[in-house]
């Protein structure tokens, strides 16, 4: 979501271009056949946990995706920016999925208990705040938001995602007991995704900024 | 007769001698590490005997399928299916259970003898996991007390420790490359927490032998306190003076205590202890019920902590 608005020409290989709705289509195969197997009482022993889990992390997985767009463009010259609105989106869907699950199905929304979690517990503490910095962004993912504030003040705004990363490794690090290695790769991916912004701003500094020609 | 074999094996299922002497050969060879783990680790489930025991709940018990397929047992992966799907590989039989330390009569059991000897019982206790959730279990075991007075425990001995089996080769859990938990497994428990009546060491749960991944072949359980305490595949028990270390309370010990008693009141410093979720009921749509204090055992073990300062020694 982050970065700018309209994009350079693909260079390198084009790749061809399918229907962004097909992006959303494929994005929630995934919550569908997670709800279908919950009905279905298909999830396991704890199926609750496992829908509630699962949801947040293909959430994580959607906000990688939209952090990796821009290295893949930058570094191996595939253009996938006509399809990262869809994507972070999804990203969001999914958090929104994720935090219901955990709102109706895990809490029964019982809501002096959800509000103790949220004072009291910071991994839900981080958890809803990265849930409230996606939400502006989600809100802001059209043409009309972009037009409205201004390419700068949107791409400004949309930086945002870098924190919604963190929040949601370390969200997912801190619900899990001892260190079991799938939380610490995603926290590597994103690290890497984040250090290389970090890395390439670093190197960049001396010259003017490129603009599309 | 404790082990009953059952009657209904068609010889055709028994596997020939010669085949089974092969399948060793095959295994010393490296090629045979794989073909290993696609062969039963130990003794087949076998029907057990047991009397039934008042301390039993009437609590309707989670399923036999939930049960052996949704666990922790850190030693054959972090994930809840992992231990179903790996703990094959390890190789309870021959086994034996050492007991050393500050005892007249140090021994060493083989498991088939201690299930030989022992008073067999079935169990049906709440086991409440430290994350919040829990499950209705039909163990078959003995008092733990019983073979603390058979080795004659020194007046010096003050607690009971407990070791997991060491084996990576067997357990694919140990060598991941983010140290999970330091090995071997170890836990504790005080001598007079050993000698309560409630604590058992299971050797089967639904009326057979214990799956792997429930700690086969022998496992403690200790059914007041977070399910983490209930050690599993157990190689050696020592009677020591001092309080012995403890895997999870080394791993963090803000986190997890010694005692580890399950107390709604005294939450986990990253989530609430204040209710748990019965496996095996409402799936999607479970609702939670309230935690009890020491899950609801406090009749028979409140006594024991009288005095002491539960939110400091959780």
């Amino acid at each position: 979501m982050a970065g700018r608005a309209s994009a350079p020409a693909a260079k390198g290989f084009a790749l061809p271009q399918v229907p962004k709705i097909l992006v959303y289509i494929v994005g929630f195969i995934p919550a569908v056949w997670l709800f279908y197997a919950g009905i279905m009482d298909q999830l396991g022993a704890d199926p609750m946990r496992y829908l509630e889990q699962a949801l947040g992390l293909w959430a994580l997985r959607f906000l990688i995706a939209t952090l990796a767009i821009t290295p893949l463009r930058q570094l191996l010259g595939i253009n996938l920016l006509r399809y990262r609105r869809a994507i972070g989106l999804l990203a969001f869907y999914y958090a929104a999925l994720h935090l219901i699950t955990y709102l109706v199905l895990d809490q029964g929304l019982d809501m002096a208990a959800i509000v103790a979690d949220i004072i009291k517990r910071p991994y839900i503490t981080i958890g809803m705040a990265t849930f409230v910095i996606l939400v502006p962004l989600a809100v802001t993912s059209n043409n009309a938001a972009i037009r409205r504030m201004g390419g700068q003040a949107w791409a400004k705004l949309h930086k945002l995602v870098y924190a919604a990363a963190v929040g949601a490794v370390l969200h997912y690090i801190l619900v899990v007991k001892s260190w079991p290695p799938e939380p610490l790769v995603y926290a590597t991916i994103v690290a890497v995704l984040l250090g290389y912004r970090l890395v390439r701003s670093l190197v960049k500094k001396p010259s003017p900024r490129r603009r599309p020609a | 007769m404790l082990i009953r074999r059952p009657s209904d094996i068609l010889p055709s299922e028994i596997t020939p001698r010669e085949v089974y002497l092969n399948r060793r050969q095959w295994m010393t060879g490296a090629a045979g590490l794989a073909f290993a783990a696609a062969l039963p680790g130990g003794l087949e489930a076998a029907p057990l005997q047991a009397a039934k025991s008042p301390f039993s709940t009437d609590e309707k018990l989670t399923s036999r399928e939930d049960v052996t397929s949704y666990n922790n047992f850190y030693e054959f992966g972090t994930g809840k299916d992992d231990p179903a799907a790996k703990a094959k590989s390890l190789k309870t039989s021959p086994w034996t259970v050492k007991v050393d330390g500050m005892v007249g009569k140090p021994a060493e059991f083989a498991i088939e003898d201690l299930i030989k000897s022992s008073a067999l019982e079935e169990r049906i206790y709440r086991m409440r996991c430290v994350e919040g959730w829990s499950m209705v279990i039909p163990w078959v075991g003995f008092p733990l007390a019983d073979l603390v007075k058979r080795v004659e425990p020194l007046g010096s001995a003050k607690y009971v420790a407990f070791e997991t089996a060491y084996r990576p080769e067997e357990m694919p859990g140990m060598d991941s490359i983010f140290p999970v938990l330091e090995w071997p497994y170890v836990e504790g428990l005080r001598l007079d927490e050993a000698m309560n009546p409630l604590t058992l060491l299971a050797v089967g749960l639904y009326g057979e032998t214990l799956p792997n991944q429930n700690g086969a072949p022998i496992r403690l359980v200790v059914p007041w306190k977070y399910g983490f305490k209930g050690i599993k595949s157990i190689t050696r028990i020592s009677f020591v003076d001092k309080q012995p270390p403890t895997s999870w309370n080394k791993q963090a010990p803000s986190e997890y205590g010694f005692y580890a008693n399950v107390n709604p009141t005294v939450d986990h410093p990253r989530w609430s202890q204040a209710t748990e979720r019965r496996i095996g009921e409402g799936g999607l749509f479970v609702k939670r019920r309230p935690t009890l204090m020491f899950n609801g055992y406090a009749e028979q073990v409140a006594s024991l902590y009288t005095g002491m300062d539960l939110r400091k020694l959780y």
